[in-house]
């Protein structure tokens, strides 16, 4: 049962997607890939045609916004670097969204999953650093790594096992479990975790020193777990579309009754689907931890739970497609800061222009379908 | 002393009644909200965007009150602006048939991005917000003076009462009216609704934008007859609770009512208990309450809850 379409079940090839129910999709067919390439581009011009827009009401000039946009992002190798920490959380996350997504498992709940996973990796580092100080990296970076990973993914399937087990809608319970986690994290780097010796300030103890991920270029942030999360990106690709797991989940996503009589677990594959999406989110708060800041703190993520989730929607939910996206938004999240300095402006135009880029996407494709008959 | 022992202090006369009349100040945004959203889920929509949609109403709700130095036309606008994301959300999932969860919580973010850059706009970042007077308590004649049920029931301020007043209203049009008929039916079977000559799209619209006046209300409640001023993260969640209690209502009003006053009755105590307990539990836990029960909530309610046939399903005429 491995790899493309199978008639029960429809088509689940990277094509479907099941954000557009019954209406096909751009690139079924060759004679529309023009018009499927350009219009997402046209929407992007568009967004931050509007973003200009707002920048213009603010008072600044939008070619001098956009110039310290892309100087903040790509302007120079520390730069492009900062763009590249950023855009690893939104690529693990958004990886993790994709996954979830392509079973119909609309998982909201990345920015939980990613604290839980923070939280689980600083424990594993914290206990590692009592019982065995002396711990070589070569064991300790996989082991935060691992913790991270099922703390991030319990913390999803439990809105899974939910919904699965009782039909509760797994939107809200996500949601709300964003709000707990966040306030978790708030909890323990105020109460239990709170390092005394850290003069007040609201952050755990250290990690293990031997779990910190190696800086690869000097001088700069960037770590060993930003190119973790490109070969996760290719992990899920081959995952989703070269395995029996990966068809399941598509097929379960593409229409659940017709997976079911093709003898698919469809409880099965919404569990797993929620269990490895929330993984990576889990993932992505692991390395923010183990890559930058090795402790737990209060506020460590500036939103990279629904930066991501738009990431994957902007990436059409493919994880090879999701890449240049989330580096992207990284790029816009490292220069919002720059421009906002710059002209004087709010970083708050950026998350709207990020979220126009996909209502307008969303508003092409149905264009696309019709125009194709 | 424990931090069970604060328990019994709850329950003490003076501090039980203003536990009582905090929880129904706090209960009527979700009420409100939830009533829109009842309509919207009926015809089959399920319009996730509520919390985007109150941000909105609060914010304009609350500078269209700044700069008319008019309440009641910043309640206008605050419903105006809601109307304006249900416009949004009805083109895109009924004209454009894209799927509902998606669009609506792209809006979510979207808007929490727009307001917080029009907040900044037209208010700056001023160390002192600007305020409202905001609506003041009306003391029903005869009624407010009763022992217990005056100060909890009859010392709110107007958009409370007018709140539970929109309780038996939505219920007679929802029950008793070919609109509220047509509504359920655009819901449970679209195609049959179709065939007997009711205009699926436009009621759906309808329904829909219903939604979002309620939501701007509910939305303008929270800076207009509560805080007096806006902040960014003003709603914190409210919009998804009034979602979750239209589940827990099972699409009924009264039961979306008695749902919405035992979660704001949960919040009361928090607050209070926050108040109380000092440093002996730490705040987060407390503030997490609301959440885990709304959780718990849909947990029971869930398997036997039913609803709307087609929910989340668009319509395509053939």
């Amino acid at each position: 049962m491995k790899g493309e379409v199978v008639s029960p079940v429809g088509n689940t090839g990277p094509e479907a997607l099941p954000i557009f129910g019954g209406v096909k999709l751009p690139w079924h067919r060759t004679r529309t890939t023009v018009l499927s390439l350009g219009l997402p581009l046209l929407a992007l011009l568009i967004a931050f045609g509007i973003g200009a827009i707002m920048l213009i009401l603010s008072g600044a000039n939008p070619i001098a916004g956009y110039q310290a946009l892309w100087q903040g992002a790509f302007g120079s190798v520390y730069n492009i670097s900062e763009t590249l920490v950023k855009a690893t959380p939104i690529l693990l996350v958004a990886l993790g969204v994709a996954f979830a997504f392509r079973c119909s498992v609309w998982n909201i709940g990345a920015e939980g999953q990613l604290h839980i996973g923070a939280v689980t990796a600083t424990v594993a580092g914290i206990a590692l650093k009592n019982v065995t100080p002396e711990m070589p990296a070569i064991l300790a970076i996989p082991i935060v790594i691992v913790a991270g990973f099922i703390g991030g993914g319990l913390y999803a399937s439990f809105a899974g096992f939910l919904k699965v087990k009782w039909e509760v809608n797994e939107v809200i319970t996500t949601i709300m479990m964003n709000f707990v986690a966040v306030l978790f994290v708030q909890y323990l780097a105020f109460g239990p975790l709170r390092d005394p010796a850290a003069q007040g300030q609201p952050m755990s103890p250290y990690i293990i020193e031997s779990a910190e991920l190696p800086r690869l270029i000097p001088s700069t942030r960037f770590h060993l777990g930003i190119v973790l999360a490109f070969l996760a990106a290719f992990v899920v690709y081959i995952v989703l579309w070269k395995t029996t797991l990966g068809f399941q989940v598509r097929a379960v996503g593409a229409n659940p009754r017709a997976a079911k009589h093709a003898g698919i677990d469809v409880g099965r594959s919404i569990f797993i689907a929620m269990l490895v999406s929330g993984g990576l989110a889990g993932l992505a708060g692991a390395f923010e931890i183990m890559g930058l800041h090795y402790r737990l703190l209060d506020s460590f993520s500036p939103g990279y739970g629904q930066t991501g989730t738009i990431v994957a929607l902007l990436g059409n939910l493919h994880p090879l497609a999701i890449v240049p996206a989330a580096v992207l938004f990284g790029g816009m999240l490292n220069g919002a800061d720059t421009m906002a300095r710059t002209v004087q402006v709010s970083t708050s135009i950026i998350t709207v222009i990020e979220g126009l880029m996909v209502l307008f996407v969303l508003g092409s494709q149905f264009l696309v379908s019709k125009w194709e008959g | 002393m424990s931090f069970l022992e604060l328990i019994p202090q709850l329950f003490q006369g003076a501090v039980l009644i203003g536990l009582l009349a905090a929880a129904i100040r706090m209960a009527t945004p979700l009420v409100i909200a939830g009533l829109g959203q009842i309509f919207a889920q009926l015809s089959g929509v399920l319009d996730l965007s509520v919390e985007g949609m109150m941000l909105m109403g609060a914010f304009f709700g609350f500078a269209g009150a700044y700069y008319t130095g008019n309440l009641w036309l910043g309640v206008l606008t605050g419903m105006l602006s809601g109307v304006a994301v249900s416009l949004v959300m009805s083109f895109l999932c009924i004209t454009l048939r894209a799927n509902q969860t998606i669009v609506s919580i792209m809006l979510v973010i979207m808007l929490a991005g727009l307001v917080t850059f029009l907040n900044k706009l037209i208010f700056g970042v001023g160390y002192i917000p600007p305020k409202t007077e905001g609506f003041q308590a009306v003391y029903v004649p005869g009624l407010s003076d009763l022992p217990i049920v005056g100060p909890v029931l009859f010392q709110q301020n107007i958009l409370v009462y007018l709140g539970f007043l929109l309780v038996p209203i939505v219920g007679i049009i929802i029950y008793r009216t070919t609109f509220g008929m047509n509504i359920r039916a655009v819901g449970e079977h679209p195609r049959a609704a179709d065939s007997v000559g009711v205009n699926v799209f436009r009621t759906r619209y309808l329904a829909i934008i219903i939604g979002g006046l309620f939501a701007g209300l509910a939305g303008a409640f929270l800076t207009l007859a509560w805080t007096g001023l806006f902040t960014d993260i003003i709603t914190s969640g409210r919009g998804w609770l009034a979602i979750a209690l239209v589940f827990f209502g099972k699409w009924n009003p009264y039961r979306l009512a008695a749902g919405a006053l035992l979660f704001g009755f949960v919040n009361a105590v928090q607050l209070r208990m926050q108040a109380m307990s000092g440093q002996m539990v730490a705040f987060q836990l407390m503030l997490m309450l609301p959440y885990l029960l709304c959780i718990l909530v849909l947990i029971v309610v869930s398997r036997k809850a039913g609803g709307p046939a087609n929910l989340t399903v668009p319509y395509k005429r053939e």
